[in-house]
Parts: C-alpha cells; sequence; structure tokens
C-alpha cells in the first residue's frame, strides 16, 4: 500500500497548445479510494495513465509512496490496472484463471495457493476455485477478474471507466461490490469515471477536473454543499444547482423584482462586480409568501411520493423568451400542490445559498 | 403469429449502422438473442475465447461474425475496425452494427457488432487442437509480434492483446496475424514508449494466461514451456521496433549502411516510405533514422506486377520465384513487368488451375504455388534430377492436398481433437463428454445481493441516499 502524489505533474500532447494535464497536484491517502470525474476531454483519463506509465509526464512530478515514478516503464510501478483483461481460461481451474500471473513471477506455489485463497476469501469465491470457469455468472467472472488484480498485491489499484461496458443492472452490483471490496482490502485505488453517481457513491473523494485543470478535490458531500466554484457547483447535482444571475445591489443580488438578501462581506469580496450568480440547491427553496423569493412561473411539476418537482422559468419572461431561459428547478414538499401556469415565489434557504462571482466563477461565500 | 425476421416482435425495426449495407442482412432474426438464434443461420467455426456471445451467421455465400455487445462498445470497435481498414491495417473487415433490436418480450436486447469472417483464417485454438510442433508456435509468436509493431507503428493501442483476438493465416512457411478484436483499443496520432510497454506486459501475462490454459487443455506439446514462450514475445518485439524505428550512427565513410538498412527493412516485409538523414557539419557522421515505413515490401510489389493479392512472405517467395523464372528463360534484358506476365500465365496460373474444383477450399492459391515449390524441390532432392512443375503440381495434388482439411471455412477443428463439442456453435460451452459438475456452491455475495435488505449504492443521484450513506 501507498500514498500517490502529483506534483505540478502536467502533460502536452505534441501539436497541442494547451495542455490535456496542467499542473496537476494531488495527495491520495494510503488506502483511499480517490476518484477522478469530469466531462469528456477533461483530463482524468490522462491522469490515470500518467500515474500507470502509459503517458509521458513533460513536467512535474509523480510519486507512489517516497518512489518518484514519473520516468519509469509501466510493470515497475506496481500498479495494477483492474479489468483491463477479463477473459476466462476454459481449462483452467478458477483458482489457477486467478493466480496464473503469479505463476510466470516465479511466485512460489505455496504463496501463490496462500494469496488466491485470501482473494478467494475476500471474494465470496472460496467454493469455486476447484471448479472451471464455464459455469460461472457474470458477476462471478467479474470478480475473478478482480481477483487477478488482488493476487498481485500491488501498492495501487487504477481502475479507468471498468464499468462501461456492463449493462446497467450489473454495473449498479459491480459498484457496490468493489466500493465494498476496495474498503476491506484497504489498497489506494484511482479510479476515473465521467459518471458522477459513481464518483460520489464510491469515493472516499473526488477530484473534479475540467480542461485539464483540478478544480476542486474533496468528500463527496462537501462537493455537494460546498462548491468551489461554478463548474463543480453545476456539474456535482442531479437535477443540478440552480445558478441564477442577477444585479448586485447594497444588500445583495436582485432577480427579476426580488433582491435576494446576501451579507455585505460576501458583496465586498465581489470587488465592483456588478452581475454575481446565486447558487441554490432545488432542495434549498421553500415557497415564499407576501411577495417573498424569486418569482417562478411554473412550466411542469412532477408528483414523486412527498416530494414534487418544479421546473419553471424567471416570471415574467414572454413565451418566447422562455424557451432559451435558463430552468429552474425546486424540491418542495407535496403539501401545497402547484400546476402548471402557476407563478410562484420560491425562497433559498439562505443559510445554504452560495454566491459566485461572475468574474472569476470562484464561490464567495 | 409473430413474424421472425427484421421487424422485432412488438413492431420495433433494428438499425443498421454500415458502411456498405447489405440487404441481405434485413431478413435476419434480430429481435431473438444471439444465443438463441436458430440453427438454421448458424455456421459452426472454431474460435478464440470471448467474453462476449459470439457466432458465425451465413449470409448469402459469405459468413459474418456476429457479437452481441453494448451499444456504445460496438460502434468504437465498427469505427476503430473500419479505420485499420481504410490504412491498410490487417484486421478483420467491420460489416455493420445492428442496435434498436427488441425481444418478442419488449426487452432491449444489445446491439450486435458483424465483421467478414477472414477466408483461410485458423484461430489459434484450432490450429493447437489438432496438435501443432514447436516450431509452428515460435512462427504463430513471430506473426503476432510483426501485428503488434505494425499496430504500433499507426499508433494503435490494442489494449488487449491475446491469441484470442488474433486470426492467423498460413503465410508461405510462416503465418500472418490479423486483429479480430478491437474493443479495447484507441487510435493516437503516436503512441508513448509507456503504452507500447503496456501493450506488450499485457500480451505477455495474456499469452502465458493462453498458454497455460492449452497445457491445462493438454493441447500444448510436452517441450514446450509457457513461460519460456512468452519470454521471447518481449525480446522479438524490441529487436523489431529497433530496426524498424532506430536510430544508427556510423561514419562518414561508411554510406552504403543506409542502402543495408533499407534492404533490411525490406528483408523484414517492410518499405521505407521516409527516412531521416543527419549529417555532422564536418561530415564525419551520419544519422540515419527510419520515420515512416510501410509493412507490405513485397506484397505490393507482387501486386503491382501481377495482380496478385496474397500475404507478404508468399509474396517473397512468388517473387523469388519469378526471379528464379527469369534467370532460367534468360529473360534479363526484357523488362520485368513482361516477365511477370509470363510467369504468371506459364507458372502460376497452371498451377492453381491444376487443382480440382473440389479441392480450392483447401488452401488459398497463392499458399497452393507455394506448396507447390516446396514439394518440387522435396521431390527433386529425392529424385536427383528437377521435377517439372507440372508433374511436381499432380504429385501435390495427390499426396498432400487431397488429404488436407478444408480451410476456407474450416470447422474442421471446431473440436479438440477427437472431443465433441456440447454445443458446435460456441466452444465455450464445454465438450459433451464434460462431467457434470455438481450444483452450484453458494456464492455469499450473489445471495447477499437477492437478499431484499441488501443495500445496493444507488444507482441514481440521491442526495438523501448519499447523506446517509456517506454521513
Amino acid at each position: 500500500m501507498a500514498t500517490v502524489s502529483f506534483r505540478d505533474a502536467t502533460r502536452v500532447y505534441p501539436g497541442s497548445e494547451h495542455p490535456a494535464v496542467n499542473k496537476l497536484n494531488l495527495e491520495i491517502g494510503d488506502g483511499e479510494f480517490m476518484v477522478l470525474v469530469g466531462p469528456s476531454g477533461c483530463g482524468k483519463s490522462t491522469s490515470l495513465r500518467m500515474l500507470a506509465g502509459l503517458e509521458e509526464v513533460n513536467a512535474g512530478n509523480i510519486f507512489i509512496g517516497d518512489r518518484d515514478v514519473t520516468d519509469l516503464p509501466p510493470k515497475d510501478r506496481d500498479i495494477a490496472m483492474v479489468f483491463q483483461n477479463y477473459a476466462l481460461y476454459p481449462h483452467m481451474t478458477v483458482a489457477d484463471n486467478m493466480g496464473f500471473a503469479l505463476k510466470m513471477q516465479n511466485v512460489p506455489k505455496a504463496e501463490r495457493e496462500q494469496r488466491v485463497m485470501e482473494a478467494a476469501k475476500l471474494l465470496g469465491l472460496e467454493s469455486f476455485l476447484s471448479r472451471k470457469p464455464k459455469a460461472l455468472s457474470g458477476g462471478q467472472r467479474q470478480r475473478v477478474a478482480m481477483g487477478r488484480a488482488i493476487v498481485r498485491h500491488p501498492s495501487v489499484f487504477l481502475m479507468d471507466e471498468p464499468l462501461s461496458n456492463l449493462d446497467a443492472k450489473l454495473r449498479v452490483s459491480t459498484r457496490t461490490q468493489i466500493a465494498a471490496l476496495q474498503s476491506r482490502l484497504g489498497v489506494t485505488t484511482v479510479y476515473v469515471t465521467h459518471d458522477q453517481v459513481e464518483a460520489m457513491t464510491m469515493g472516499d473523494r473526488v477530484a473534479v477536473m475540467k480542461d485539464g485543470v483540478l478544480q476542486q478535490v474533496d468528500s463527496p458531500l462537501n462537493l455537494y454543499d460546498s462548491p468551489n466554484n461554478l463548474f463543480v457547483a453545476g456539474f456535482i447535482g442531479s437535477p443540478a444547482m440552480n445558478l441564477i444571475t442577477g444585479r448586485a445591489t447594497a444588500d445583495g443580488v436582485q432577480v427579476g423584482d426580488y433582491v435576494v438578501p446576501v451579507r455585505r462581506e460576501v458583496l465586498a469580496k465581489a470587488k465592483g462586480e456588478t452581475d454575481l450568480t446565486l447558487g441554490i440547491r432545488p432542495e434549498h427553496f421553500t415557497t415564499g409568501e407576501d411577495g417573498q423569493g424569486i418569482g417562478v412561473d411554473v412550466a411542469v411539476v412532477e408528483e414523486l411520493g412527498a416530494d414534487s418537482y418544479l421546473y419553471g422559468t424567471l416570471a415574467g419572461l414572454a413565451e418566447d423568451e422562455k424557451l432559451i431561459a435558463t430552468q429552474i428547478v425546486a424540491r418542495l414538499e407535496s403539501r401545497h400542490p402547484l400546476t402548471k401556469r402557476d407563478t410562484v415565489r420560491l425562497q433559498p434557504d439562505y443559510d445554504r445559498m452560495h454566491v459566485f462571482s461572475n468574474a472569476t466563477g470562484d464561490r464567495l461565500t | 403469429m409473430p413474424r421472425r425476421g427484421s421487424r422485432c416482435d412488438n413492431g420495433e425495426v433494428p438499425r443498421f449502422l454500415s458502411a456498405q449495407p447489405d440487404a441481405r442482412l434485413i431478413p435476419l432474426p434480430w429481435s431473438v438473442p444471439l444465443a438463441a438464434w436458430p440453427t438454421e443461420h448458424l455456421v459452426a467455426l472454431p474460435r478464440g475465447i470471448s467474453r462476449h456471445v459470439v457466432r458465425f451467421i451465413q449470409v448469402g455465400d459469405g459468413v459474418l461474425a456476429a457479437k452481441e455487445v453494448l451499444e456504445s462498445p460496438a460502434v468504437h470497435e465498427y469505427r476503430t475496425l473500419q479505420e485499420l481498414h481504410r490504412v491498410g491495417a490487417p484486421a478483420v473487415e467491420p460489416v455493420a452494427v445492428v442496435t434498436d433490436r427488441v425481444g418478442p418480450d419488449g426487452q432491449p436486447l444489445d446491439p450486435i457488432l458483424l465483421t467478414r469472417h477472414l477466408q483461410f483464417s485458423l484461430p489459434y485454438r484450432s490450429l493447437f487442437s489438432t496438435g501443432v510442433r514447436p516450431e509452428t508456435v515460435s512462427r504463430l509468436l513471430d506473426a503476432m509480434v510483426v501485428l503488434l509493431a505494425r499496430l504500433h507503428l499507426i499508433g494503435f493501442l490494442w489494449g488487449d492483446v491475446s491469441l484470442s483476438n488474433i486470426l492467423f493465416r498460413r503465410d508461405a512457411g510462416e503465418f500472418a496475424a490479423y486483429l479480430v478484436d478491437a474493443e479495447t483499443a484507441e487510435m493516437h496520432d503516436v503512441l508513448t514508449t509507456g503504452q507500447r510497454a503496456h501493450d506488450l506486459d499485457i500480451a505477455i501475462v495474456n499469452l502465458f494466461g493462453e498458454f497455460s490454459d492449452l497445457e491445462a487443455g493438454k493441447l500444448l506439446d510436452e517441450s514446450l514451456d509457457p513461460l519460456e514462450l512468452v519470454q521471447q514475445i518481449e525480446s522479438r518485439y524490441h529487436a523489431l521496433w529497433r530496426e524498424l524505428t532506430g536510430v544508427e550512427e556510423f561514419s562518414g565513410d561508411e554510406l552504403f549502411r543506409i542502402e543495408s538498412r533499407v534492404r533490411r527493412l525490406n528483408q523484414l516485409g517492410f518499405d521505407v516510405a521516409e527516412l531521416d538523414i543527419r549529417t555532422a557539419r564536418d561530415g564525419s557522421s551520419v544519422t540515419i533514422q527510419p520515420k515512416v515505413v510501410d509493412a507490405g515490401h513485397h506484397s505490393r510489389r507482387l501486386l503491382r506486377l501481377t495482380g496478385l493479392d496474397t500475404e507478404e512472405h508468399q509474396a517473397q517467395r512468388l517473387l523469388n520465384d519469378l526471379d528464379t523464372y527469369r534467370a532460367r528463360y534468360g529473360l534479363g534484358h526484357v523488362e520485368e513487368s513482361v516477365v511477370a506476365h509470363r510467369w504468371l500465365t506459364e507458372s502460376f496460373q497452371p498451377v492453381v488451375h491444376a487443382v480440382p474444383p473440389e479441392l480450392t477450399g483447401k488452401r488459398e492459391q497463392a499458399q497452393i504455388f507455394h506448396e507447390v515449390l516446396d514439394y518440387r524441390w522435396y521431390a527433386s532432392q529425392r529424385a536427383q534430377r528437377e521435377v517439372p512443375l507440372t508433374e511436381a503440381v499432380h504429385g501435390y495434388i495427390h499426396d498432400v492436398l487431397a488429404v488436407l482439411p478444408d480451410e476456407v471455412i474450416s470447422n474442421e477443428f471446431v473440436g479438440a481433437g477427437s472431443r465433441t463439442l456440447l454445443n458446435p456453435y460456441d466452444p465455450s460451452q464445454g465438450f459433451a463428454d464434460d462431467e457434470e459438475e455438481e450444483e452450484a456452491p453458494f456464492d455469499p455475495w450473489e445471495a447477499a445481493a437477492s437478499d431484499p435488505d441488501f443495500e445496493s449504492l444507488p444507482a441514481v443521484f440521491d442526495i438523501d441516499a448519499l447523506r446517509k450513506l456517506k454521513g
């Protein structure tokens, strides 16, 4: 087991003006499950491949433990790419299917058997070890593939979108199994995905990337509750955080005919910016009374048991403006039914509302 | 009664992604899961190990390989194979991806990727099932290494190099290797050293697994050790890569070494399209490095001269025979293309036309010609005289070709030796005489997953569930 450190690690593809990964600084703790997430082209896979030795590091360094692995070939880094190969060999037993690579590395037979048994216990495959793989279920095959990586006792597991080729059902169950297994094994794991559900449910911490730059690395709940900037605020969460731009005033931010109160010290941080963006999660709205709250024209109301989701646009827009206006989503208690074409007032939970600078995108609250 | 055919039973119509649409595909039973296709559409052919359901299907006179796989990897693989095809890399030809399949119960079915079956190709398991000599294994490894280096030269990162993902074709006394699975592959402008090393590491581990599996199935010659076999891969690959791309420095009075390097590359079957030559200011030293090399040096030359489309070693053999022909008939002064035409009509065609139609499926024409030349050489040695080609070809047909198995679409080796497959269309189901395994043992993970109280991670974004999980 080991820590992993990216220190100003940079990758620039030949012929490209912009780095695919730009001065990445990321410390991953011993035994930690770190998920790299972001949209396509954000640099998450490139970062993982830099750690694996598949991409050159043009500047900066990468450490595994206290070893600088920046220029080491992949096989000398003591890492295991999980799921890269899960073809099972029909004439070999499950035990041999899990342990054959150790034989290649001349690991003595007794130790091989011990490592395979340990992995099989972790994977619930003990009773299958002497069987041939032809009758294994899809999930059991996946576990044998995990076993191949586990028996190698690597310092770090690397997983690059490992579930992308699985159907939806197997994806959810395998996700649960990987998370449980990693927690039991305690092996440092770096996992790349574009799927925020995977990232948020599996990771101890999640690193959000965009355009080759690390935006924020934090626990899943901190990412959700305290996004550092507009990108993270918009990327994490479904439905997404409402990002509503308004004019800065002495007491707050004016949205339509309503001034959303914002503390003066927060407004002071905006250093004279005329427009600011409010970030409000759908569940942090309540219906306002007596003209208090942001006016919203309701387009759709979706009833989901105790809650209902309201979809609408800022009040007072013309029909053609509504088509291109940013949608506002609120999750409200179903006690007060709303209908389409109502105009409602939505009051943010001021303690949980965020204010972002439009100039830098950074959170000011 | 529900109609079987292109229209799925609920009225949905499958979609075909294809650069060359083939109307004969439309009536096939796309609404049936591939594993349950009626045997009237299937062909039993040998193949490697696959994670997916794979079947060979008959379409007109041709055979297609069908793989049931999720849409995103299916389309990715189709496009990657198309790109390989476009640049002339040795890979199977993609035909179509069939999406929007819906089963009779209304449930969606995974798409099917269709590729054209490579005629005269031999999966490694079929070669091994009848026993192969140690030298043959060495040739298979050589072919795999050449394939890997060729793919790396064009920026192709395979990601799952294995014998199961390769088809072999006879190529004179050697083998030519073709890629058949590009599911994990990526195209890059240029591969890094780390990416190539990674592919090589995967190849070594996978081939060790495959050889160990053959050993466990008693299909590997006892004199062969899986570890020794795979240890050769790395050194062979590096030697070839050095020759194809390495920098060579020599003194300014050894300029013949430029020509030597080009000849060595030609001998290996590569043309040099660009050679970077740098000379020291004082002319004392020269540095050369091939920048662009293209495989197919001999096959391109043979194609240009004769129109014959062959594998590389076959082309080399046929070109050697062309040279011999020219010398034998004193045609040194005649233009090469004229000699080539005479050789084609007077040597090559009489040999391949002598093969009775019922035996033409046993070997490709160029391979037959190569084997006839071999046969003639041995026959001449035995007879202590030059055996004429016409005599040799009849001897070869009678003594050799007639007893060879069909290889055009070979199902000779679907099983392993005398054993019969449980399902000839799906070798992964094992053999009919396999011992029945007892009931599946208890699996604590699957038992837990089917427990109604099992707490799976949320499948969709649910902040309340996440707070409960992480809080």
